[in-house]
């Protein structure tokens, strides 16, 4: 099996001028992120903040090095998927279903107490929320992801699974497939980078809105499928432009609005209308506990996710930084750009294998078990490259994003001025009215 | 796509049926966003209004590269007729693959199942693994038979078969469900390599032998090819018999010539196994099926590229093979995996989502776009 293609030599007997003497109109050019060899010298200058370039200690070749034994643990595997990762989805799919389905059959006895406590309220409750997390997770997320695309099945495919989210299946592939893992922790073009609504890197411009961010960031987690859905359409940014909005643009928006709303109304009605009638006398209680398993879900998915991108150690890149970008560059700022959640196989199933979050960037389409395998091989080819593989348990990456986002509520420290100072700044502004500071922003950037 | 959806329940009056159709409703809106037939696959893949499926309940060996598979349909199995194929699902290691077998079992077997008779050849991944790896239990995906490859319903007074290899798999489907003295003159014409190869000898020799066919086996490894010009002097009234042919390719069109020659081409029926063959190659022609538009692409070139530099906007995303935003369906041809240089080959009649932004053509592709 070869590696990446080496296009320098698709046809090695054609002596060309080494000056090309017309230049291609832009989509004719192939991304250069299909290739690990870069066309042109590339550079890599300090950020803004004055802060190193995350790779800037790295010279083209051992970039290029990086994306050929990068893209050789690759083909290793994805030569080797077979039966038994086809028997690993088709299990855990069993055991989502079976674990649903059992736990909203006790739940039909929600509000039966026996010895003052209500056993099928609880066992119940924490069934649902396991059986949510997994679908969520290792089922929704990784098959969205064309994980499992491989094995032909229509039925466990990217183009026809849907989940219980908010989002639509389709709407949430593009906004997390192709933008935030194109862009990953590219600022000002990775979107979930904060989700436009916390900051989460120094890079960010501090807005007066950043104080309440503690809040925030609590209720975005208790909601977070509905954060991800309003993400996916975009929401704030189109609301705020509206009158600049091209009438396609409108109609696509306004499509896809009426799709999620069709979407939440189903989920809605399962979880709060048929599931409580379902169980008769004991309708508030199965309400209850359906709202609970909601709420455990998207904590879950939220905090699994936070320790993804945003403890410490992991790097944000600058905008222009990625034009021309390799493979071997992508593929590093995919390393730099995430973390990992150490602990056991539990930890790893429930986590949707995305406590192995650089393997997951590295290979997205990567069928979700075979990550804890490969991270060995990974760990050992950062650390030879002085490159930062960063892993910790649960709580101390958790505690981290908390701090962090409690730390960036706040300015940063500008010459001679104190932190304080430019907060009570923006506050005169608005007294002022000046305008809030949220009308600076500029909407995400969508263009590909 | 095929397989995609599971059908609801077709509507219909009265008190049963609105309750039935009420029941289901609450069912629906109970296990959104996954259908309840999903559910009820995973207890009763089989049952009536499923999917058509099967599960393999025997093999027998025929010879030392063919075999029996005998499978039980699911109860959406609508039946077939004798020298019908049925295409046949089956995941290898995790991958599932589709391909037609003609049927070789009566077609009213009292337990309910049908057989196909696959042989294993070299490179036949599906036939290899079902003559020397599958095993009893396996749950198959189906599709309905189908094929024009059959008797008419008032049988000729005259019939000749000639089949070589596994084509006798669809002729032995017809005479299994003909009398064994059926009102007709049955002249078989069989080639094989070695007598060792001949799938069914034994039960053809019982057949020739109670007088239901009248049987010749040739060797091809001795006797060579059969030569159609030397026809009269084995069957001499072959003009006057209705024919079916089924076996290689280069005995199909021998045939045809043959009986084309002879302005008889109305008394001839063929069965090919395989139309066509993809042979990956660099480059090449790229068909969007829905405009009819083909564009001629170079080796190294996604096909997403290359359609747009044709003027075609496809679906697209993030341009590196990880979003599956540019995902669609490929009808038959072969491309190759720029990354990995891995080929992926789609026969036709077969079908296979695939990424556009990290392929390119490797010899021809049909689109659906």
């Amino acid at each position: 099996m070869t590696l990446a293609p080496d296009r320098t030599s698709i046809s090695p007997t054609a002596p060309h001028v080494s000056e090309p003497t017309h230049v291609a109109a832009p989509h004719h050019t192939l991304n250069t992120r299909l290739s690990v060899s870069g066309g042109a010298e590339r550079t890599h200058p300090p950020k803004k903040s004055g802060e190193p370039n995350p790779m800037g200690h790295l010279t083209n070749e051992q970039i290029e090095q990086i994306g050929i034994e990068l893209d050789a643990i690759r083909a290793e595997v994805m030569n080797s998927r077979g039966a038994k990762d086809a028997a690993y989805v088709r299990r855990i799919i069993k055991t989502q279903r079976t674990l649903e389905i059992g736990s909203r059959a006790l739940l039909l006895f929600s509000g039966v107490k026996v010895k003052g406590v209500r056993p099928a309220f609880w066992l119940g409750t924490a069934g649902l929320s396991l059986a949510k997390i997994l679908e969520n997770m290792e089922l929704g997320h990784n098959i969205l992801h064309g994980q499992w695309d491989w094995m032909r099945d229509p039925k466990i495919h990217s183009s026809t699974w849907d989940w219980d989210m908010a989002s639509p299946a389709r709407q949430w592939q593009h906004s997390h497939n192709q933008l935030h893992h194109t862009y990953t922790n590219v600022l000002g073009k990775d979107t979930d980078l904060g989700y436009g609504l916390l900051r989460v890197d120094k890079d960010q411009q501090w807005e007066l809105f950043h104080l309440g961010q503690p809040i925030w960031h609590l209720v975005n987690a208790m909601f977070f499928e509905y954060g991800i859905a309003a993400y996916d359409l975009e929401l704030r940014g189109n609301l705020q432009n509206w009158d600049q909005l091209s009438d396609e643009d409108k109609a696509t928006f306004k499509a896809n609005l009426h799709e999620m709303l069709t979407k939440i109304r189903k989920q809605c009605t399962k979880d709060y209308v048929v599931h409580p009638l379902l169980s008769g006398p004991n309708f508030g209680w199965t309400l209850l506990a359906n709202f609970s398993a909601n709420i455990v879900r998207n904590v879950w998915s939220n905090t699994v996710i936070i320790c993804g991108h945003f403890p410490d150690d992991i790097q944000t890149f600058e905008t222009d930084s990625i034009d021309g970008e390799t493979r071997g560059e992508w593929y590093i700022r995919q390393m730099l750009g995430s973390g990992n959640i150490s602990g056991p196989t539990l930890l790893h199933i429930l986590s949707g294998n995305l406590s192995n979050q650089i393997e997951h960037h590295l290979f997205p389409d990567m069928p979700s078990n075979r990550y804890e395998t490969i991270s060995p091989q990974i760990r050992d080819l950062m650390q030879r490259n002085d490159l930062h593989y960063t892993s910790g348990p649960l709580l101390k990456q958790a505690y981290q994003v908390y701090r962090k986002v409690c730390r960036l509520a706040l300015p940063n420290e500008e010459p001679g001025r104190t932190r304080w100072s430019v907060v009570r700044g923006e506050f005169g502004k608005v007294l002022k009215g000046q305008g809030g500071a949220r009308t600076k922003r500029h909407a995400p950037s969508t263009a590909v | 796509m095929r397989h995609m959806t599971a059908a609801p329940p077709r509507p219909a009056r009265g008190v049963l049926p609105a309750l039935t159709s009420g029941v289901w409703k609450v069912a629906a809106a109970a296990a959104t966003p996954i259908v309840p037939t999903e559910i009820l696959d995973m207890i009763a893949p089989l049952r009536a209004g499923a999917e058509l499926r099967g599960r393999i309940v025997a093999i027998h060996r025929e010879t030392d590269d063919a075999a029996t598979v005998v499978i039980r349909p699911g109860k959406s199995w609508r039946g077939h007729i004798p020298g019908q194929y049925i295409r046949i699902g089956i995941d290898i290691d995790g991958v599932r693959h589709w391909r037609a077998y003609s049927l070789t079992s009566r077609s009213d077997a009292a337990d309910g199942t049908i057989s196909i008779t696959p042989k294993a050849i070299p490179d036949g991944l599906v036939s290899n693994h079902l003559v020397r790896d599958a095993r009893p239990g396996t749950l198959v995906m189906l599709d309905q038979a189908i094929g024009d490859f059959v008797l008419p319903a008032t049988l000729p007074a005259k019939i000749l078969f000639v089949t070589g290899g596994s084509g006798i798999t669809p002729v032995m489907g017809m005479l299994r469900n003909l009398p064994l003295h059926p009102a007709a003159d049955i002249v078989l014409l069989h080639s094989a390599p070695q007598p060792q190869d001949v799938v069914f000898a034994a039960e053809l020799a019982e057949r020739a032998a109670s007088g239901q066919i009248r049987l010749s086996v040739r060797h091809t490894d001795v006797d060579g090819m059969l030569d159609f010009a030397g026809l009269d002097a084995e069957v001499p009234d072959w003009r006057e018999r209705k024919v079916w042919v089924c076996g290689p390719t280069g005995l199909l069109d021998a045939a045809e010539m043959h009986w084309a020659a002879h302005e008889l081409t109305d008394a001839l029926h063929v069965e090919r196994f395989r139309p066509t063959i993809i042979e990956p190659g660099e480059g090449g022609e790229i068909t969007l099926l829905d405009s009819g538009l083909t564009i001629d692409a170079d080796g190294s070139t996604p096909i997403l590229d290359a359609a747009e530099d044709a003027g075609v906007l496809m679906t697209s995303g993030c341009r590196m093979g990880i979003c599956f935003g540019c995902v669609v369906t490929m009808r038959q041809g072969a491309i190759r995996d720029l990354r990995t240089g891995e080929i992926t080959t789609v026969e036709p009649g077969d079908e296979l989502p695939i990424q556009t932004c990290i392929n390119a053509v490797a010899g021809s592709c049909d689109l659906e776009v």
